[in-house]
């Protein structure tokens, strides 16, 4: 191999143990204990935690703010129809990378230092230094991360119960009404009989130095991560909004027509006639919205969020020199988390397909 | 059966393209680098991305530093011309991979010399032109005067890439402080941030600090604190394996010291010749055959000095008279002061 004779003649060895050696670098902002004193393997996940979040967050937003948009252009109120259209074509003509600066230097110069926030919502401080909120402790948390699964497993088998009731009897019960109650009061009956306590920590301002400011206490949002995150959901939200636009125009009129035509509701003749054809046309074009999203979120590097390349492919890799095995780590991260997105949007795809009976 | 074949045929074939692109066999007996520079008709030079007084460009695309002189000096003496350099400008991330996978062949660009650098990736540093340390810059407002007024808390912006991450964090840690660590992968993002009040503080070597300060939107407002952190001192690289070149690399860089030694200057270089002194006549060749090691002519020394100038020249021109940092420090030589001792040409 040339490769291996190039980087043999040149002193370059090849291998992978540098990732139990120390990587003696800190890192801003980190979903996992962390510290310098940890390895570089710790490192790599602290990297891709981080991409994983704004990439998941990012995909949560794009997708709500991407239906209402969607849902807004085809609005026949004038106001409403042309606001979602030039939204859409302002915010998906722009190149991202310029989106991330605006949002991240244009905007966070508009932000007040710490000392001049003003209070907002009685708990949170939106500074140049980051939003500063108030943070659950927690006592006995496990117990009630419990209840919320075993929540979930009752409105599970509650849901099936009902499909059944209608199926045979024709009943229909408030299904999500219930539901909901259902979430809220078995979480809720931990903290009268589980014994678990939630307090809340807000955060407090501290002086640095003369006019330097900062907050202690609380949770810490670095405006890195909010600058990232709306400019992934505000870009990648247009092309979803079209995506929702072309599957509900998809959809012949004479299906609305016929449905309502039979006594069904405007809304159950969205939720049950219009939504479930449209969704075939929107998934496939969306899931390559979220992969394209999870990607972008890479340029991430430009504006000191620690993602994956920042901290792996940048940091580490300089600090090491082991350029080919730090990219094909890399590489080979991207490449599973957007072949496991593909797979689970590809498993949703086929459940909502016609299925020829 | 035959479609996937085919299909593996062209991703072999692909996969065969891709390591033979580098292909640069480092068999030839005399220096290759040296050979392929002549060939090309300039020298591949890999700079910072802008460092006023290392290594900057104009409006017109010229630079100048005393980085960029250390490959104008190499040009100088192989080629007979301090021009035929083309410049790479190079983040700090990319700027080991681009040298030891051929791209340019001389590194200058303000990297500091470590252990684990030198023996570690394939490099070799050829000598110091630059003694720097890492120090902080505050907001004068903030009334901090030392870094031990540092409290927990606060946060520090920076680069990544650099010994600098690593030097803050030994720092901080010997200290007891908490801080946070903002890094961007550009210095023009580094100074944005701060200049705009996203950290505390903005550390990395002080000369760079002294260099960035100038490009903020109002340098009287910030200071640069006494303390100095770190050990850092900067110097040109190369790729290891081609000792000729390294050679010619580490004596262009010292003929510039030397010269500045024996006051010999790009304005005098020419009536040197005929000095008493047979160490300033090896000086601008016209004693002894202190090229011929190199595959050189004779007047390698001397054209550097004449295009070029000596280091004092350099400093004087890109950094002293640009205000970055007047007083030269430990870059003074060993006979006025300072620690630029370099050994003889002869």
């Amino acid at each position: 191999m040339n490769a291996q004779v190039n980087m043999d003649n040149r002193g370059i060895e090849f291998g992978f143990g540098f990732l139990s050696q120390e990587a003696s670098f800190d890192i801003q902002f980190s979903l996992i204990d962390y510290d310098g004193s940890r390895s570089y393997a710790r490192a790599y996940l602290v990297g891709l935690l981080n991409t994983l979040l704004v990439s998941f967050i990012g995909i949560i937003l794009c997708t709500i703010l991407g239906v209402i948009i969607g849902v807004a252009r085809l609005s026949p109120n004038y106001l409403i129809n042309k606001t979602a259209s030039f939204y859409v074509e302002f915010f998906r003509n722009v190149p991202l990378l310029l989106q991330i600066f605006f949002w991240y230097f244009a905007a966070l110069r508009a932000l007040p230092m710490p000392e001049d926030a003003p209070l907002i919502f009685g708990s949170s401080y939106m500074t140049i230094k980051g939003l500063y909120t108030i943070a659950p402790v927690w006592n006995n948390f496990d117990v009630f991360f419990i209840a919320l699964i075993i929540a979930l497993i009752v409105i599970y088998f509650f849901n099936k119960f009902a499909k059944r009731k209608q199926e045979e009897e024709g009943k229909q019960y408030p299904k999500f009404f219930i539901s909901l109650g259902i979430f809220i009061v078995i979480p809720a009956l931990t903290f009268i009989v589980g014994g678990v306590d939630l307090s809340w920590s807000f955060p407090e301002l501290k002086q640095l130095a003369k006019t330097s400011f900062t907050y202690e206490g609380g949770l810490g949002i670095p405006p890195e991560l909010i600058a990232l995150t709306l400019a992934l959901t505000l870009y990648t939200a247009t092309f979803i909004a079209e995506n929702v636009r072309a599957g509900i125009q998809g959809v012949g009129k004479g299906q609305k027509e016929a449905a309502a035509s039979i006594g069904l509701t405007p809304s159950q003749v969205l939720k049950l006639v219009i939504m479930p054809q449209a969704l075939r046309i929107i998934i496939p074009p969306t899931t390559n919205q979220y992969l394209n999203l999870t990607k972008n979120s890479s340029l991430a590097a430009a504006i000191a969020y620690p993602d994956l390349v920042l901290v792996f492919a940048g940091t580490a890799m300089m600090q090491t020199g082991r350029a080919i095995e730090i990219v094909a780590i890399t590489m080979a991260t991207y490449l599973s988390i957007s072949l496991t997105i593909s797979v689970f949007m590809n498993w949703y795809n086929k459940r909502i397909a016609i299925q020829e009976k | 059966m035959f479609k996937y074949l085919k299909q593996l045929t062209s991703l072999v074939a692909m996969v065969a393209v891709l390591f033979t692109f580098s292909t640069e066999s480092m068999a030839a007996k005399k220096s290759k680098t040296l050979k392929n520079t002549q060939k090309k008709g300039f020298v591949r030079c890999g700079v910072s991305q802008g460092l006023p007084g290392f290594s900057n460009a104009d409006a017109a695309g010229n630079w100048t530093g005393v980085d960029v002189d250390v490959c104008r000096a190499v040009a100088a003496a192989v080629l007979g011309d301090a021009n035929k350099v083309k410049f790479t400008p190079l983040s700090a991330k990319e700027r080991f991979t681009a040298l030891t996978s051929g791209e340019i062949d001389i590194l200058s660009r303000n990297t500091t010399w470590t252990l684990s650098r030198d023996a570690d990736i394939g490099l070799t540093f050829v000598g110091v032109n630059f003694y720097d340390g890492q120090g902080f810059m505050v907001r004068k407002s903030s009334g901090i005067t030392s870094t031990s007024q540092f409290k927990d808390g606060i946060s520090a912006c920076t680069n990544i890439g650099t010994t600098t991450e690593l030097n803050m964090r030994d720092f901080f840690n010997s200290k007891g402080i908490s801080y946070t660590p903002v890094a961007f992968e550009k210095a023009d993002e580094v100074v944005a941030a701060y200049d705009a009040g996203r950290c505390d503080t903005y550390t990395t070597d002080k000369s760079g600090l002294a260099a960035q300060r100038t490009k903020m939107s109002n340098p009287d407002e910030h200071i640069v604190l006494p303390e100095t952190i770190s050990k850092e001192p900067l110097g040109p690289v190369v790729r290891q394996g081609d000792s000729v070149w390294e050679d010619i690399v580490r004596w262009s860089l010292n003929t510039m010291i030397e010269a500045e030694e024996y006051g010999v200057t790009s304005a005098n270089a020419d009536m040197m010749k005929t000095s008493e002194n047979p160490q300033i006549k090896r000086l601008v060749g016209a004693e002894g055959e202190m090229g011929a090691a190199f595959g050189l002519d004779n007047e390698w020394n001397l054209r550097i000095i004449k295009q070029v100038g000596n280091y004092g020249e350099s400093y004087k021109r890109n950094i002293a008279d640009t205000g970055i940092l007047p007083d030269r420090g430990p870059n003074e030589l060993w006979t006025k002061g300072g620690i630029l001792y370099v050994p003889p040409s002869r």
